[in-house]
């Protein structure tokens, strides 16, 4: 089994007509993923490369049956991108926009939660989601990820999310699900979600968890781990290095004072009974060991 | 991007915050000017981004003109913890009866805002947090309802406000939140807000940090980002639209994606050597992007060496070796280059760059290998 998403889901994406939208959206179209259609406002009636294209999400949700939406859209569009989709029926929105203001990004949640409490936001500024074989949303490439489980990813990065997939890959261990949550500073979608929708899933035997500085989410999945995880955990937190006060490349990844450094994450983690390895590499590694046990 | 004090003070001006009246100088000739339209005492301060300036001398009382020139001619130039002073705010000096504190920022596990205020300010927030945490109200604000007068009235009594202050101060909160959100800030501070001895309550500081990616709605913060002083390396870096920090190592790092260029860091780290600089390169890295990267490199005199870290995804390697093979052709490198490509195409880019591979241009299969390498040459 996979989680938020498997081989019937069927997916339009917001901002088809655009470039990155474009490229993503028949990416994923040819990786397999049900691509139903697209929304343009002002271009309903065309189609991209046969895919067709509607002015408004519940248009096309009425049209297509579309229970998921990638949202590729600038960052000034996004806030509102998301709340579209929401109310036209989507139950799963995927937002790989990049640069969306910390304001919006609040507002846009508590919204969600307040007036559209069943649906769930991926992102924003993540890779998006593939469950290898099944569905790819996001811009994961499909190359690297292997179907078959029984391993399941979750990761606050995009290009370490890639990395994992890869040290799993090579080794011939399969994924079920791999979830970017993305690296701003309000995820609609945090480590604690996942790890539950993991631990429930029956395919998938053990979690690679991974993390990085800012904020206290991993301190939260670690005390979430230690009450609730039966599943074997391994994670990677990234910027063990890195200077307090800056923003590495994510605007979520900052330390503030003594709070959110990479240490003190691993250190909840391992208290929680967390394999917490200290490279990528390691961690693929220990993954391994661990699923050639089971 | 953090405002200067006399920014914040600017930006908090412009939503109705009391502030004193002053203005900026340069040169002791205007802060003279300055000082003798606002009217004397004045308080002349250094303009750093830096806390700790009032016991590094850079907070001065100016009683009348002789004094203003002899504080700002020393202040000016002044060095304070590395940043030095080329800017001035004079203010006319207020009579302080009570000292508070007031800010808003981002309560990220809770995804709502937070507002902190509190009867004891004047001092660092965090240590009235720690020595006396039942002395700071904390207000949790949901976004989409925001803070209306009525919830800031039960505020300013929750935190034991004076009296005399309250009904002032709730309205002053109201526009600070205003300026919070409307202005997009990560972060309005105002420490302290004062109460003075004729009972009217002003911002006497402002710590303003700003959300970059709200720059689109805000084109009145290009003026913030022409005084923003930074590293030289970190300057040309954004002029050639890379994502870089400037850091005290010897091993240059070049890495697609920001998870990735954190952890070569901790990877470098982890085998004995130190990172010169966080830089990541994105998706898309052609011969352009990595060109600019290995010349902002370049010219850190400290870097030893060059780790060029690249996992293909929807960048496929084989572009990524192109790109450096035609960078280096542009720009002479003086230091080794240890590169370790994975991911999309990863055999393709490796076969590309593999005739060209000498004793300054080297691949390695892993990450770990690579650093391993790379902390060598930095370390012979």
């Amino acid at each position: 089994m996979s989680i938020f998403v498997d081989e019937n889901t069927k997916v339009i994406v917001q901002g088809l007509t655009g470039g990155q939208g474009k490229f993503h959206g028949l990416r994923n179209r040819d990786y397999g993923t049900k691509i139903v259609g697209g929304v343009t406002p002002g271009k309903g009636g065309t189609d991209v490369d046969g895919i067709p294209v509607f002015n408004t999400v519940k248009e096309a949700v009425e049209a297509t049956g579309a229970t998921a939406s990638f949202v590729s859209v600038p960052p000034k569009f996004a806030a509102d991108a998301i709340m579209e989709a929401a109310a036209g029926g989507i139950k799963f929105i995927v937002c790989i926009t990049e640069g969306i203001p910390a304001h919006d990004e609040a507002i846009v949640f508590n919204r969600l939660v307040e007036e559209f409490p069943g649906v769930r936001l991926l992102g924003p500024n993540c890779p998006g989601i593939i469950s290898p074989g099944k569905c790819n949303i996001g811009i994961t490439s499909g190359d690297i990820a292997l179907a078959g489980g029984p391993v399941g990813i979750v990761s606050r990065s995009g290009t370490l999310t890639y990395q994992a997939l890869h040290e799993l890959s090579q080794q011939g261990i399969g994924q079920t699900t791999c979830v970017g949550i993305g690296g701003d500073p309000v995820p609609g979608t945090n480590f604690i979600d996942c790890l539950a929708a993991f631990e429930a899933d029956p395919e998938t035997k053990a979690v690679m968890m991974i993390g990085e500085i800012g904020g206290s989410e991993e301190e939260r999945a670690a005390e979430w781990i230690k009450h609730n995880m039966t599943k074997p955990v391994v994670s990677y937190v990234a910027g063990v290095t890195a200077p307090p006060g800056r923003k590495m490349g994510h605007a979520g990844a900052i330390i503030s004072g003594s709070k959110g450094t990479a240490q003190a994450k691993m250190d909840a983690l391992r208290e929680a009974g967390v394999h917490v390895c200290l490279n990528p590499t390691e961690a693929g590694q220990k993954m391994v060991e661990i699923v050639k046990a089971l | 991007m953090d405002l200067f004090e006399y920014q914040g003070k600017q930006y908090f001006s412009r939503f109705g915050i009391a502030v004193s009246p002053g203005d900026v100088a340069d040169t002791v000739e205007e802060a003279v000017a300055v000082a003798e339209r606002v009217g004397y005492p004045v308080v002349v301060k250094a303009q750093v981004k830096v806390g700790g300036r009032g016991k590094a001398g850079g907070v001065k009382l100016a009683d009348n003109i002789d004094e203003v020139r002899l504080h700002a001619g020393n202040i000016l130039g002044l060095d304070i913890k590395g940043h030095v002073v080329h800017r001035l705010w004079i203010e006319r000096s207020s009579d302080i009866a009570k000292e508070y504190y007031a800010s808003f920022t981002l309560d990220r596990p809770n995804k709502m805002h937070l507002g902190m205020l509190s009867a004891q300010g004047g001092v660092e927030i965090e240590v009235v947090a720690e020595e006396n945490p039942d002395a700071i109200a904390f207000l949790s604000i949901d976004p989409v309802r925001g803070l209306d007068l009525g919830t800031a009235r039960r505020w300013v009594a929750d935190a034991e406000l004076d009296e005399v202050a309250r009904e002032q101060t709730a309205e002053l909160l109201v526009k600070l939140y205003d300026c919070y959100t409307t202005g997009d800030c990560d972060l309005a501070e105002i420490n302290p807000l004062i109460l003075t001895p004729d009972n009217k309550v002003h911002a006497l500081d402002a710590k303003v940090t700003l959300d970059e990616n709200a720059s689109f709605r805000h084109p009145e913060w290009e003026e913030f980002r022409a005084t923003e002083t930074e590293d030289p390396r970190e300057k040309m870096a954004k002029e050639k639209g890379l994502n870089y920090i400037g850091l005290d190592g010897t091993v240059g790092i070049i890495a697609n994606g920001a998870g990735l260029a954190m952890s070569t860091l901790d990877v470098v780290n982890q085998v004995g050597g130190s990172a010169a600089n966080f830089l990541d390169i994105g998706g898309g890295a052609n011969a352009d992007v990595m060109a600019s990267a290995l010349e902002v490199i370049n010219s850190d005199p400290k870097v030893k060496v060059i780790f060029v870290n690249i996992f293909g995804g929807i960048t496929r390697v084989d572009e990524v070796a192109k790109g450096v093979l035609e960078a280096l052709k542009r720009v002479t490198i003086s230091s080794p280059i240890v590169l370790r490509l994975d991911g999309t195409n990863a055999v393709e880019g490796r076969a590309i760059l593999a005739p060209h591979l000498n004793e300054k241009l080297i691949t390695e299969p892993t990450m770990l290998d690579a650093a391993r390498r790379a902390v060598a040459f930095a370390n012979a």
